[in-house]
């Protein structure tokens, strides 16, 4: 206690207020949209953070007279999904790029750094056009497509294989195990911290992504929850109670995966970021 | 057959597939992209190759040379904007013990969110009275109202804030992280040289944190060079006004694609974003070399 007085100089509380009401700041807009999507229609209009008699209507009525219930499995499903795929795959990649000798290496490598170079916005247009070539507009296998493989999930996951010893890979390969076993029982549980950060990256990512379900989906029972919350917001423009309501369910998963696994996700952002 | 030849036939068997993958979902639509640039086509009729006509109606485009200042603005504005005021919470969130965890899940915890969830709240925020929690709030006290989205010169930056207040948290743990990698015995000579702590932050810290700053800047040049979902969701009809004062470059993109269906101009434009972001990959390239 006397230690913490000591130290407890007048500059250090101005920082710390400082700190705090920015901190202050930067939750109002989630506050608020908590708030707004617990009020009538008559009560957004005062500051009053939560009023006694708080309602759950708003939550009521978007789960029975939208799609909502959809659009939160659609995304769950496909970001899900993706994140699977992203992991096994980019990590076997990473893997071989890292491990193995042969032929060709260098170019493959090179190749798959090269599409961290185009955007998004430039391959959605070709990617329409397959999709409407092979009849996947408007269907989970175009909306899961694009995504199941990433240059920036290979080049990190390669990173962090280089620092497995090539030792371990050798004993159980004297010991006969074949080779696909040594990656999954062998090298994966080696990299188990780039793995959680690719795994945030990857569900994050999907979870908020706009474009490229705004252009292949267009219908209701595939929109995921960013297309279908802005399709519905612009109907229900002057409903901010409701819209507010729909943005909180958009909110809502990823801020408990995060009070639950806070640490974890801040330090796979900072070794993903940082590695990447 | 020999080791290496066995363990080169596992590791196509490895790649195999994931690189059919890349070559037909990356690098097939890259170049398809740029293809589709030099062509006059509406998607479903014939492709007409026309040269760099695309390029040169662009050129003679009075809102693609909005659309690209716009751009320009959300980059010149965010990225020196957000970068200081990460930087700035991130110094002195490290030197505080008390409540730290707690101060940095709020700052971190906008990174999380869906950034069309929080256009809208911050579309709502944006309302003119009695509506919109800012101008209320101000009303409350007596000063000026604003028009925030309705405005030509106020949107752009209202639609921008968003932006930078979703980026932060992520900015904020990375400086966080490049601070707490420098090493401490700089620290401690220059405290018994007797610097001050503004002298050891500009000799130090600041160019001990160069890469992380250097690193900073590109991820956040990149994200506000292709900002989307918040014009998208913020402005009328998703259509980047007031008067394509708030319409971005991929903006512009999508309605060339999607809703006009000329997907020569769109993918013209998408050749000039690519550009763009090359140029930055680039010059990165070359600050990171020295």
């Amino acid at each position: 206690m006397n230690k913490n007085k000591a130290s407890l100089n007048p500059k250090k509380i101005i920082i710390w207020t400082f700190l705090f009401i920015g901190a202050v700041i930067m939750m109002t807009p989630i506050i608020f949209m908590f708030s707004a999507s617990f009020k009538y229609n008559d009560q957004i209009y005062d500051l009053t953070l939560f009023t006694s008699d708080f309602t759950l209507d708003n939550y009521i009525y978007l789960l029975e007279n939208t799609d909502f219930i959809v659009w939160l499995s659609n995304s769950l499903f496909i970001s899900l999904f993706t994140t699977f795929c992203v992991l096994f795959f980019d990590s076997l990649v990473g893997y071989t790029l890292a491990k193995f000798q042969f032929n060709g290496q260098k170019i493959v490598f090179i190749a798959i750094l090269s599409t961290l170079m185009i955007p998004t916005e430039m391959l959605v247009i070709p990617w329409y056009i397959i999709a409407r070539d092979f009849g996947l507009l408007d269907t989970y296998l175009g909306l899961i497509l694009p995504g199941i493989m990433t240059g920036f999930g290979v080049f990190l996951m390669k990173q962090f294989f280089e620092g497995v010893p090539d030792d371990y890979l050798e004993a159980a390969r004297i010991d006969g195990v074949g080779e696909f076993t040594i990656f999954i029982r062998i090298a994966l549980p080696l990299v188990t911290p780039a793995l959680s950060a690719l795994a945030i990256f990857t569900f994050l990512g999907n979870w908020t992504a706009f474009l490229w379900p705004l252009i292949v989906s267009s219908s209701a029972e595939l929109f995921t929850v960013p297309v279908g919350l802005a399709s519905f917001s612009g109907e229900f423009q002057s409903d901010w109670e409701l819209i507010m309501t729909g943005a909180a369910l958009a909110t809502l998963p990823t801020l408990l995966v995060f009070l639950i696994l806070q640490r974890y996700i801040i330090r796979g952002v900072v070794l993903g970021g940082l590695k990447g | 057959m020999t080791v290496s030849q066995k363990r080169s036939l596992c590791a196509w068997s490895f790649i195999g597939v994931p690189l059919i993958y890349f070559i037909l979902i990356r690098f097939y639509p890259s170049l398809d992209a740029f293809s589709i640039a030099f062509t006059d086509w509406d998607i479903v009729g014939e492709k007409k190759y026309i040269g760099f006509d695309n390029f040169i109606v662009l050129w003679d485009d009075p809102i693609f040379w909005i659309v690209l200042s716009n751009t320009f603005e959300y980059l010149l504005l965010g990225v020196p904007i957000s970068l200081l005021l990460s930087f700035v919470i991130a110094y002195f969130l490290d030197q505080v013990r008390f409540g730290h965890g707690f101060l940095r899940a709020c700052y971190f915890i906008p990174f999380l969110t869906t950034a069309v969830a929080m256009a809208w709240v911050w579309r709502w925020f944006y309302q003119p009275v009695p509506v919109g929690i800012i101008n209320l709030g101000l009303g409350k006290i007596g000063i000026l109202q604003f028009d925030f989205l309705r405005s030509t010169t106020e949107a752009l930056p209202a639609v921008l804030a968003p932006a930078i207040w979703a980026g932060l948290g992520f900015q904020i743990v990375i400086f966080i992280a490049g601070l707490r990698a420098v090493p401490i015995t700089y620290y401690e000579a220059a405290k018994i040289d007797g610097a001050t702590s503004w002298h050891i932050l500009r000799v130090i810290t600041l160019p001990q944190l160069r890469s992380t700053i250097v690193f900073l800047v590109v991820i956040s040049s990149i994200g506000f060079l292709r900002i989307f979902d918040q014009v998208y969701n913020m402005t009328q009809e998703g259509e980047g006004g007031p008067l394509n004062a708030t319409r971005p470059l991929v903006l512009n993109i999508y309605k060339a694609a999607f809703e006009n269906f000329d997907m020569g101009m769109a993918a013209a434009q998408t050749v000039v974003l690519f550009t763009l972001l090359l140029i930055i990959t680039i010059i990165q390239l070359r600050i990171l070399r020295k």
